[in-house]
């Protein structure tokens, strides 16, 4: 019986994990493919990757992205730090419900309603005050910040909704104004939110397609814009080049994080057992 | 510093002076009819409250009760809908908490995670931009005090409870406010550590003379470290007094029974005199004979309180013609120290007794199901109109 059961356990182990890395295992195998054509196995090689390094559009494209990332997600970081710190600190205030709503509402908005509604919004503004003078990486920057502000709300208020306020009381009791609090008491505390409050707008900025195409201009084409209309074009062995450094780099960082967590985890335990033995001593 | 010099210029002993049975003396802080509403809900109501300098006052009482609520307005975390607060007579209307002479102990003890020990109870003085030197020496002296100079470059998630405890104690006290807030202090503690801590709580209260008010849901805490207690229930003062008189002397049937255990019975008022006062009570299924007047309308309703270990059990018939009532024992809580036993009178009320076990148990044979009269001395009962 049990058996049985554990075959019908590996069965489905196996199963799932084809569904989800099988095509990620194929994309890495077909970079080192020689052949041109991409579905015709030639033997191994990664001649692909040198032609990748030449290869100026896709370069400009990752470092034009990687600039945008790191750009909006920043800001949106900031502002939507400070809503998040807004919605949960400050329960009344007018406007609130509606802001509130506002803040989540790129979050269910489809990516083509945001990125219509925002390239109208250029449009007119341009008619209207001259300003953004066409499209390009400013509008882009725009965009990118305001759907990734949402996300960036969202963690930072579940993060402030479960922080002691007495932490903040007990500064302000000890003779510090709010805004002080703010910074030497809220902000350190909350930084490893922040920080994957950052790290998710950053990946989802790096990731968008729909709403870049909505906003960019000639010359500010994204990498997922460039990998996108290649593929329209044929699929080509350098896009799975690409795709595998990109692979290689977030498993790189994941390992990376995890052993630095278990690291923590790990000193944490010992301080503990540390205390508990001062405990001990002093008994 | 102030507070400390008079403090050792004219060393007070708390069970001598009492300042607050001295009309002349100026109270130190002054709650003059506040009331706090949130919306509807009225947290305290109409509260007056005069409390002197160097003492350890509690205010008690059961959860919701509001005197959180009080605590938090002296410290200015939250604003009186009514009435003022003074603190060394200094009106507190308008004044933000961060320039309060107040500091406050809080009940999660609030520690700042990210900074050690040491950068814990330095915080303050650094607000009030003291000399380096000076901060050093002070958080120094103040660790020493409550035994944590070794964990100094600790971080809060590296200590105990009974030091995270130490901790707070630390910060709140290293600027010498006029006046320490203290949001059940010993709450988060286990019995045997809450002990020792209450009386370094005293201890360290004693030698720097500071001002303690301490918010409790625990008798037993505020009956050992209090030179007053103030009970509060439904948003209000019910009673103010020493330890001593709470428990003696309970002014109502909320108190008796809040604090400590008591019987009581109801009953109607046949004699009022100067020296003594008479209740019949059907209840108790005899009269009750106490031996000072409660100055009341004879024929009036009211309640009699009697402590268990005010009451004497005896197998023999004593036949008094009042403080005297019989029954039957119905059950027997053996605690070591003492016995409780519960005695179901003739009248069918049921009532606790507690007897010391003076001698081994076995010597006084009173068992279940066994006959009994119980008895107390006229003094021990409290008469009550409310």
């Amino acid at each position: 019986m049990t058996n049985r059961l554990s075959w019908f356990i590996i069965f489905w182990l196996i199963a799932v994990f084809a569904f989800l890395y099988a095509p990620i295992i194929s994309v890495v195998v077909y970079s080192f493919n020689a052949s041109k054509l991409v579905t015709v196995w030639g033997g191994w090689s990664v001649k692909w990757y040198g032609a990748l390094a030449n290869d100026r559009q896709i370069i400009d494209a990752a470092i034009l992205s990687l600039e945008i990332a790191a750009i909006s997600s920043t800001l949106a970081t900031i502002l939507g730090t400070i809503a998040g710190y807004v919605l949960v600190r400050f329960p009344k205030f007018l406007g609130r419900t509606a802001f509130s709503g506002m803040v989540s509402a790129p979050l269910v908005m489809p990516e083509v309603i945001t990125g219509l509604s925002m390239l109208l919004l250029f449009i007119s503004m341009e008619q209207l005050i001259g300003w953004p003078q066409g499209r390009g990486f400013t509008t882009v920057i725009i965009a990118h910040v305001t759907f990734t502000l949402s996300y960036v709300a969202v963690v930072m208020r579940s993060r402030f909704l479960v922080l002691d306020l007495s932490l903040e009381e007990a500064a302000q009791d000890l003779g510090a104004r709010p805004l002080k609090v703010f910074f030497v008491i809220t902000l350190p505390i909350v930084l490893p939110a922040i920080i994957s409050g950052w790290l998710l707008g950053f990946t989802i900025s790096l990731d968008d397609l729909v709403i870049s195409s909505f906003t960019n201009g000639p010359g500010t084409s994204t990498l997922p814009m460039v990998v996108f209309s290649k593929v329209r074009l044929g699929l080509d062995p350098k896009i799975n080049a690409l795709a595998t450094i990109i692979i290689a780099i977030v498993a790189i960082g994941v390992i990376i994080a995890t052993v630095h967590i278990r690291r923590l985890e790990r000193q944490r335990q010992r301080d503990e057992q540390m205390a508990m033995r001062a405990i001990a001593a002093q008994a | 510093m102030a507070a400390v010099e008079k403090t050792t210029k004219q060393p007070q002993n708390k069970h001598v002076s009492a300042p607050w049975n001295d009309p002349k003396a100026e109270p130190y802080i002054r709650i003059e009819n506040v009331t706090k509403k949130f919306g509807e809900f009225v947290a305290v109501n109409n509260v007056s409250l005069n409390i002197y300098r160097g003492e350890l006052f509690s205010l008690l009482g059961g959860s919701g009760c509001g005197k959180t609520t009080l605590l938090r307005m002296l410290a200015g975390f939250e604003v009186p809908t009514a009435g003022k607060i003074y603190i060394d007579g200094v009106d507190m209307a308008g004044i933000p908490p961060y320039d309060r002479p107040t500091n406050m102990m809080f009940q999660s003890y609030a520690l700042f995670p990210h900074m050690t020990v040491e950068q814990n109870v330095s915080f303050g003085l650094k607000q009030d931009k003291y000399p380096d030197s000076e901060i050093k020496q002070r958080v120094a002296h103040m660790l020493e005090m409550v035994q944590l100079m070794p964990f100094a470059k600790r971080k809060p998630h590296q200590l105990s409870g009974g030091q995270r405890q130490r901790v707070a104690l630390a910060r709140s006290l290293v600027k010498q406010p006029k006046l320490l807030l203290l949001d059940e202090p010993l709450g988060a503690l286990d019995k045997k550590l809450r002990e020792a801590t209450q009386f370094e709580l005293m201890n360290i209260q004693d030698r720097l003379g500071i001002t303690f008010i301490v918010v409790t849901h625990d008798q037993e805490e505020a009956m050992t470290l209090s030179t007053r207690i103030g009970v509060m229930n439904e948003g209000q003062i019910v009673q103010t007094g020493t330890p001593q008189e709470i428990y003696e002397y309970p002014q109502s049937k909320f108190v008796a029974d809040f604090i400590g255990s008591v019987n009581l019975f109801e009953g109607q008022i046949i004699e009022d005199e100067q020296d003594h006062v008479l209740i019949r009570s059907d209840e108790a299924g005899g009269d009750i004979y106490i031996d000072h007047g409660i100055s009341s309308a004879p024929g009036a309703r009211a309640w009699v309180a009697i402590r268990p270990e005010k009451i004497r059990l005896t197998k023999q018939d004593l036949n008094e013609p009042h403080n005297c009532l019989s029954g039957v024992v119905k059950g027997i809580a053996y605690m070591g120290n003492l016995s409780i036993y519960l005695v179901q009178l003739d009248s069918g009320k049921q009532i606790k007794v507690t007897m010391p076990n003076q001698v081994r148990a076995a010597e006084f044979m009173i068992d279940w199901d066994d006959r009994v009269t119980i008895t107390w001395h006229a003094n021990s009962p409290v008469a009550l109109l409310s």
